[in-house]
């Protein structure tokens, strides 16, 4: 299954928020499948990592608890136009992606 | 429509994951990757075994700088948009509990270099409960909590 990653930037005076969309189901490992009354595994992303130009700057846990398709946001002080941000994540079936964007 | 498209996507979804599981023969997540997760954190049942797992403390202090939005009232459990705000400087990390879901820990962030104290996702309620937000900042830790109410649970699907 392809899972889409979307990567925003949205520039508010010095403040710029990085918003993230991954396509991911975000299984729980709690429900059940109603046809074959077994438990569907548990998968879900349990990492994104934001960087700034190349630097670390957030590092998220995610837990099931986390809805199904995430958006997550977090925000950068001082971020030029023209900086790089690039996301990556990592689920706990070892399946990982990303993506990048640039500041407007 | 929408009824269809739902079951529709339950049973790809179920097929993709079992095909998986098959494939690969080990419903384990892999220890790779989880080796910086704190699962001991997502593993705990009650909040404050969680925050205690996390943070290395469960002494928080009731902060006013610290905004928790989250809806009053939110009609589907299983996507309740969440957003914290830390007022406060040199925020390192910031963690979202859920006071009576299964595993309360939600989601945290560790924060470094230049971002700024803003943590913005959507997580699942199973019922009405309390959403508390740590914020640890300068080696304290701050907590606020805004109250849900769920009218439909998120956990269960």
């Amino acid at each position: 299954m392809a899972k889409l990653t979307k990567v925003k930037t949205r520039t508010k005076g010095d403040t710029t928020e990085v918003l993230v969309l991954v396509n991911h189901p975000m299984e729980t490992g709690q429900r059940k499948d109603k046809k074959t009354k077994q438990k569907i595994p548990a998968h879900y992303i349990q990492k994104i990592t934001f960087e700034h130009n190349g630097k670390v700057v957030a590092d998220a846990n995610l837990g099931a608890a986390v809805s199904k398709n995430p958006l997550t946001a977090i925000s950068i002080k001082g971020a030029a136009a023209g900086d790089k941000i690039k996301v990556s994540w990592s689920d706990n079936k070892g399946e990982s992606g990303g993506g990048e964007a640039t500041v407007a | 429509m929408t009824m269809k498209r739902r079951t529709f996507l339950k049973g790809t979804l179920a097929g993709g994951a079992l095909t998986v599981a098959a494939g690969s023969g080990l419903l384990k997540p892999t220890d790779v990757l989880a080796a910086a997760w704190p699962k001991g954190a997502f593993d705990a049942k009650s909040e404050a075994d969680a925050v205690n797992a996390y943070f290395g403390t469960s002494s928080a202090s009731d902060n006013p700088a610290i905004k928790v939005k989250a809806p009053i009232q939110a009609e589907n459990g299983a996507v309740v948009p969440v957003t914290v705000e830390a007022g406060v400087d040199g925020v390192e990390s910031i963690a979202i509990l859920v006071e009576k879901n299964p595993a309360p820990f939600a989601t945290s962030v560790d924060l470094s270099g230049t971002a700024a104290g803003l943590y913005k996702t959507r997580i699942k309620m199973g019922k009405t409960s309390k959403v508390t937000a740590y914020v640890k900042a300068g080696g304290k830790l701050h907590t606020a909590s805004s109250t849900v109410k769920v009218t439909v649970g998120g956990c269960g699907g």
